[in-house]
Order: C-alpha cells, then structure tokens, then sequence
C-alpha cells in the first residue's frame, strides 16, 4: 500500500467509528461485509498501517521521510564518492565498517518506525463500567460537591508511592510509567517520548531500538565526518586545496551535513545513556519525578541500583509482546474497545489537542537538543508546575504535551501568580459548562483569548490550562452523565 | 478435547452472563505483570478460595518467568542486537513461548475448573494484561428462555476471549 493510501482511509475509519451505530449507509468502503476485518482497520489511535498492519506509525510521518533522506543521501554520496579513494589509498576495511554501521542504522531506525511503541488496548465497556462503579464507591459521599475529585489511584511500587492517573480517552487508568501521546492519542506503556524524526512514539516496546539508533547513527556520523575530512585533506596534499574540493564536491556537502548533525545526535545519544544507566524514561526526567528537590524520600522505585543491570535489563532484558493484536480478525461479537462517550465532545478534543500539540512537535523537538546538552540545568522548574498544572486541568488527555508546554525554563518568581490566574478562571468557567454539554469545540477555548494576559508566553500558557480544563471537564461531565443513565 | 471446547461453547450460548469481576494488577514490585491474589467477594460462592488463588498464581508464576532478567534474556537480546534486530522476523520471543503456555493454561483451568461453576477466565493479554477477566454466568435453569436471546448475544460477545481455542 502506498505511503498516501493510509490518510484519507484512517480519516473514513475515524468516522466509522463515531457514528458506528447510527448511519451504517455513511461507510463508502467496498468488502466491508465480504471480508472479515482485520483490528488494525478499526484502530481507534491516530496512526497509520502499512502491510495490512505489520507496520504501525504516527499519523504525521512527514519528518520521519527528512531523516531517511537525510541519512540515505549522506551514506550514499560517502560511499559513491570518498569511498573508492579511500579504499584504495589507505584500506578497504573502510568501506566495510561504513557499510555494516549503515546497515545497522537503517535496521534500527526502521524497527524504531514500524513497531509498535507498546500501546495500551483500550478499555472495553465492561471494564470501563466496572472501574467507573469503584470510582464511584471511591468518592460515593463527597460527589455531592460542584466538582468531583480528580480521579487517581495510588500505588506502592518498592516503597514509593506512585500516582496512577485515569485516562479518559482509554478509560483506564495508566500503569505506573505510562502515558498518553496526545499525538497518536494512545496510551503508551513506559511512554519515554512522541519522536517526529522517527515518525512514531518511543516506548516499553522500542526504545532499546530507538536506542541503538541513536548510537549507531553517532558513530556513523562521525565515522563519515571523519573519513571525509581525511579525504579531502589526503586529495588537497596531492593537488591543494581548492583543487581537492573541485575534484570531490560532495565531500563538502557531506561534512556539512555531518557537521551540524554531529552535536544533535551525539548529545541525544549521550542524555540517553544517562537515562537508560539510571532507568528513567524522558518524560520522567522531564517533569523531575524522581528528583531530590521533591524531598529526600525521593527517589526512583524502578532502578535496579546498579548502572550495569540497568544497561543490561534496558537493552537486553525480555521483549514484552505487543498488546494489540493488530493483524487479529475482528469477530462479529468482538466487544469493542469503549466507545467515546459523546461523539461531539470527543471529537473535538482530540481535535483541538493535535492543533496545540502541532506547534509544540517543534519545540520538542528541539528541546531534546537542549535538554542533552544541559540536562542538570533544565531540571530545575518544570516539576513544580506541572504538578499545579494537573491539580488544575486533571490528569486529562495531554499530560504530555501539557507538560511539554512548559519547557523553556521561565523565572520561576512568575510561576505562582500565573497559574492561579489560570485556576481561578478554569473554575467560574466550567461552571457554566456544566449545564449544557454539547459545546463546540470550537467554543472551548476562544475564552482565553479575551483574558490577553501580560506576555505573550503567559498567554499560550492559560490557554493551555484552560482549554485542557475545560475539555476535560465538560469530558468528564458527558462521562458520568451516560453511566448514571446506563446504570439507571 | 473436543467435547470440552464444545462445552464452553455450549456454556457461552446456553447461560446469560451475569456479572464480571476484574482482577487488577499488582504493582507492588515494580511494573512486572503481576496479579492481586486477593479472593474478589463476589465469586464466594462460586469458587473455593484456595482453588482461586491457586490459579492466579500459577499466572504470576508464569508471567515472573516470561519477565526473568538472567542470562538466557540476556542472551536472546544481545544475540537480538547482533542482527540489528531482524532475527525477530523469524524468531519467536521467549516471552511470545511463554505467553502461549499461559493461554493453554487458561484454557485447561476453565475446562477443568472454572466452567463446570460456570465462571469463564479471559486471558489477561487479551484485555492489555491489566485484569484478569472473571465472566460471571447464571445457572443454566434460572436463566429463563424468554431472555436466552437477547442475553445470549451479549454472552458470547463478552467470553468471547476465553475461547483461546477458537485460534
């Protein structure tokens, strides 16, 4: 199937699924009743299928092609135009290690796409149900309130309390370590972070490739920076200098590309050594869960206390099967996964989400350069506002990208201030929306832009906050609303 | 063999699914898949507790070896690398094996045990190996002919994967 079909198929899946029930007529798709279904065909993620589901990517793959092209032209150009002089004047083993670093490199970075990252299934109504009635019994007395409480489950793992936070998209609530992309809008098990060079999330099922990705591609890079410069400087005793870049034009191109790639890459690869030595994934590191500021008990329950059996379990340990049974027939009494509660709503939400998280790939992007080049300095703020931030929007939908928001560390003396603002206006407002529920989204988070707050920063932030609040609440209302109708 | 599957079959259509019951997992050691052995009040009088417990752990048992950090994992994963991963096109995980032994497993405990006190397990990977799925169904006399079918369609839809034989 060509890399173009999957758009515009997953989009008519997409509706097929909300309006499952209502208008059968709607789905253009021939052989729907002849063929049996495969599960991929009714995913409810936002990703793409190749191979009739073998190969599992984000919905935008648009950079993932950047890095192909990257990596394929530069090899390339190295291995038509240095590579035969090289082999000639020093040894042909160059060549070799050029082509088997290649090769590892393009093995990896294809597992690393084509995987799955370790999507959590979602909840089928059942267990929804079952779990809502325990919520429910939870917090039976206190519900009477304007606001229901938020909605996490605590656990000990090794002596350290750890929140599991429900996930109203999956209806379940996260294992510890997991998390939601807002991207591919799943819940990813050991979730480490959405990445747009490889095109799909970075997770408990690929990371160790994602890892030796990153590796291989440092040494490779260097290995063809190295040997390019060797070359012209070899080509330039021989007939100077300017005569030696005549001769080979694409030797500067190469080292150009490999100049500037370099630093990107080999930091990535080091920051991730240092979590992988540590056993922490990025978002953790990210948000600071495990660090000493938050108290001296603080500390990281899923290190195994050495640097060594961390490396050994993260690149060797056992490879956790994946859970969704992509290339599995759909049986006619399958349950399926809980449906999104109100079709409107849902929609929306993840809609509006993609379009907050669009601007924020970049940065993200770029933050990890940042991040592995000065990761003890990033760590300092972040912590602390996100926790306000969940205490005030929920443990929503975004918690990725909401955290991710936060990233350029900002004087920490506005923080306080700020996120009140953003709080006392979540409040007043979603108490309006309590009474009808079939907002649009569209409506959702234009309030915001009427509070101008003072910098421009400040403004995205509240917006941020408040639209995150507001969906979630208005979610969570239509949530309750269809169980107590259910169970009536 | 055959007879047995047809019994769960027949369990499935013939019995209206009254209630389930979730087994949550147990994080206490960490992310691990392991599950609560707490005996869930509602299969009381189903189900002997002992009986129950010994069940869910023989899963953890299961699911502790296909999880074991030690030299053959370490093997199978530096061997893995060696290939650039590609070996696991044609090779299966020593997870994969192990997890195959758990459905069998399954598959015998409902025939054995769980099915003539017409309750169902559902292989926990079938539900993102967060609960075991315990399927709750009615004595086959009590549940009326004027609701078999409507129910029944429910009924098999829901144990429809605790059929690990279907596959």
């Amino acid at each position: 199937m060509p890399p173009g079909g999957g758009g515009p198929m997953k989009d008519c899946e997409y509706s097929q699924i909300s309006t499952h029930s209502s208008s059968p007529m709607e789905s253009p798709h021939k052989k729907k009743k002849i063929a049996a279904r495969r599960k991929w065909e009714v995913f409810p993620g936002r990703n793409k299928f190749f191979c009739n589901g073998r190969i599992m990517m984000a919905r935008q793959t648009g950079v993932f092609y950047l890095t192909l092209v990257l990596i394929l032209v530069t090899s390339g150009l190295f291995f038509a135009f240095d590579c035969p002089y090289l082999a000639v004047k020093i040894t042909p083993a160059i060549p070799a290690v050029a082509g088997i670093l290649f090769f590892f490199v393009m093995g990896t970075l294809l597992r690393t796409s084509f995987s799955d990252p370790g999507v959590l299934p979602r909840a089928t109504p059942d267990e929804a149900a079952d779990l809502e009635r325990q919520i429910d019994i939870a917090n039976g007395t206190s519900s009477g309130g304007y606001r229901p409480p938020p909605r996490t489950k605590e656990v000990i793992i090794n002596g350290q309390t750890v929140k599991l936070k429900y996930c109203f998209t999956c209806k379940i609530f996260r294992p510890p370590r997991a998390s939601h992309c807002s991207l591919c809008d799943n819940c990813v098990e050991r979730f480490d972070h959405h990445c747009p060079w490889v095109g799909n999330c970075v997770g408990k099922r690929n990371y160790r490739f994602f890892y030796m990705f990153i590796l291989s591609l440092s040494f490779l890079t260097v290995f063809i920076f190295a040997f390019v410069l060797t070359h012209v400087i070899l080509r330039s005793q021989q007939t100077g200098f300017l005569n030696a870049l005549k001769d080979s034009p694409a030797s500067v191109l190469e080292a150009v590309v490999c100049f500037f790639s370099v630093w990107s890459i080999v930091g990535l690869s080091g920051f991730h050594t240092y979590l992988i030595s540590s056993n922490q994934t990025t978002n953790e590191d990210i948000k600071g869960s495990w660090s000493n500021k938050r108290g001296k008990e603080n500390y990281n329950p899923y290190s195994y206390g050495n640097i060594f059996t961390n490396c050994c379990v993260a690149l060797c340990g056992p490879i956790s099967p994946s859970l969704i049974d992509r290339r599995g027939y759909i049986q006619p009494d399958t349950p399926q996964p809980a449906a999104p509660s109100n079709g409107i709503t849902m929609y929306g939400a993840t809609q509006s989400q993609s379009d907050m998280c669009d601007q924020d790939q970049c940065i993200q992007s770029t933050k990890f350069v940042l991040q592995a080049a000065a990761t003890p300095l990033l760590q300092s703020e972040p912590s602390l506002t996100s926790d306000e931030l969940h205490l005030s929007g929920k443990p929503g939908l975004g918690t990725p990208c909401a955290s991710l928001t936060l990233g350029p560390p900002t004087p920490p003396a506005s923080m306080p201030n700020l996120t009140e603002a953003a709080l006392a206006d979540v409040i007043p407002r979603k108490d309006e929306h309590m009474g009808h529920q079939f907002l649009t989204p569209d409506e959702a988070p234009s309030p915001p832009r009427l509070l101008a707050a003072g910098s421009p920063l400040a403004h995205s932030r509240t917006m941020h906050v408040l639209g995150l609040a507001s969906q979630d609440s208005l979610h969570e209302d239509s949530v309750r609303g269809l169980v107590k109708l259910s169970s009536v | 063999m055959a007879t047995e599957v047809h019994n769960l079959q027949e369990l499935r259509r013939s019995a209206s699914l009254a209630t389930k019951v979730f087994i949550q997992r147990d994080y206490s050691d960490g992310t691990i898949c392991q599950f609560q052995t707490k005996f869930p009040p509602e299969l009381d009088s189903r189900i002997e507790r002992q009986l129950f417990e010994e069940t869910v752990k023989t899963l953890n048992g299961f699911y502790a070896e296909a999880e074991k950090i030690g030299g053959s994992s370490y093997l199978e994963g530096c061997l893995a690398c060696a290939t650039a991963y590609f070996i696991f096109l044609c090779m299966e995980t020593h997870y994969e094996k192990v997890l195959k032994k758990i459905s069998r497993y399954i598959q015998e405990q409902n025939e054995k045990i769980f099915a003539p006190r017409g309750l169902l397990l559902t292989d926990p990977v079938e539900r993102g190996m967060r609960v075991i799925e315990i399927s709750i169904y009615e004595d086959r006399c009590s549940s009326g002919s004027s609701s078999s079918g409507s129910s029944s369609g429910s009924g098999s839809s829901s144990g429809g994967g605790g059929g690990a034989g279907s596959r």
